[in-house]
């Protein structure tokens, strides 16, 4: 299989990354929770465009999918749902500076240790990708009794969400 | 191509901001958008690291797969919860849902 992008991969890796981070950080602190759905719909797409960056053309497909297609609608459904007006307005003062100490010294830790662990110069890959045949043969052969599983689990998550939200007395009302 | 390390390094800017979003946001639907970023992060890594090896083999991929179908329920049962909370309480701020405290 062919590489998918040809063109300038550097600046198109470089506009996706920050395409999917600015919209994971919008979805996070935008001031309404629609806006921040909408914002973590945008962030999927981004992940789905690094996909195709990585020669996953099928992971990408599922992910614009199952991420952008149910999962962001699912939310939006329930942020127009539960919204109010109180949220527009919390006050995070000590746990905002907590988590961004915590963010940020987890990625100087890590950061540190990657690009000094000698991964930026060797690892260049121009081997070719292997054909995304391969991921149905081995999800019948190699994993098959993972995907039955997974079926069953994906079963039970949606008959347990269904009995949790399922309202008590509706039409006696 | 890009080197290994910039993916890398992407997935781990999306995991800092996830937890960044665990510990500083209040709002249950906030924290599981922070959870759905952590997910994502993680997929990038499967795909990258399977892709850069000697052979490129395609396992990575299909593991990510399930970690978004496994995502899809996760999300589905969280925002059940999310539903049910905020109906007995009237609000889903994770520091007022405290019934189960004892």
């Amino acid at each position: 299989m062919r590489r998918v992008v040809h063109i300038m991969p550097d600046m198109v890796f470089i506009a996706v990354a920050v395409i999917t981070i600015g919209a994971a950080i919008l979805a996070l602190e935008s001031r309404e929770l629609v806006y921040g759905a909408v914002a973590l719909a945008v962030s999927f797409l981004g992940v789905a465009g690094i996909f195709i960056l990585l020669d996953a053309v099928f992971l990408a497909m599922m992910q614009v999918l199952v991420y952008v297609g149910s999962i962001a609608v699912l939310i939006i459904f329930v942020v127009m749902l539960v919204r109010r007006e109180k949220w527009v307005s919390i006050p995070a003062g000590k746990e905002r500076i907590m988590g961004v100490i915590a963010s940020v010294s987890l990625l100087a830790f890590v950061g540190f240790v990657v690009l000094g662990s000698g991964l930026t110069e060797t690892f260049t890959s121009t081997a070719t990708p292997p054909s995304f045949f391969e991921i149905g043969r081995q999800l019948v052969t190699e994993y098959g009794l993972t995907l039955q599983i997974l079926g069953l689990v994906l079963a039970l998550a949606v008959i347990g969400a269904l009995t949790m939200a399922k309202v008590e007395g509706i039409r006696s009302k | 191509m890009e080197p290994l390390s910039s993916y890398f390094l992407l997935s781990l800017v999306l995991l800092a901001i996830g937890i960044y979003g665990l510990i500083a946001k209040r709002n249950a639907i906030r924290l599981l958008f922070a959870v759905e970023i952590i997910i994502n992060s993680a997929t990038i890594n499967f795909v990258a690291f399977s892709r850069y090896l000697q052979q490129p083999v395609i396992t990575g991929q299909t593991f990510s797969l399930f970690a978004i179908a496994l995502a899809a329920t996760e999300a589905a049962v969280g925002l059940a919860i999310i539903v049910q909370a905020f109906r007995l309480n009237k609000d889903i701020d994770v520091l007022e849902l405290k019934r189960l405290k004892g």
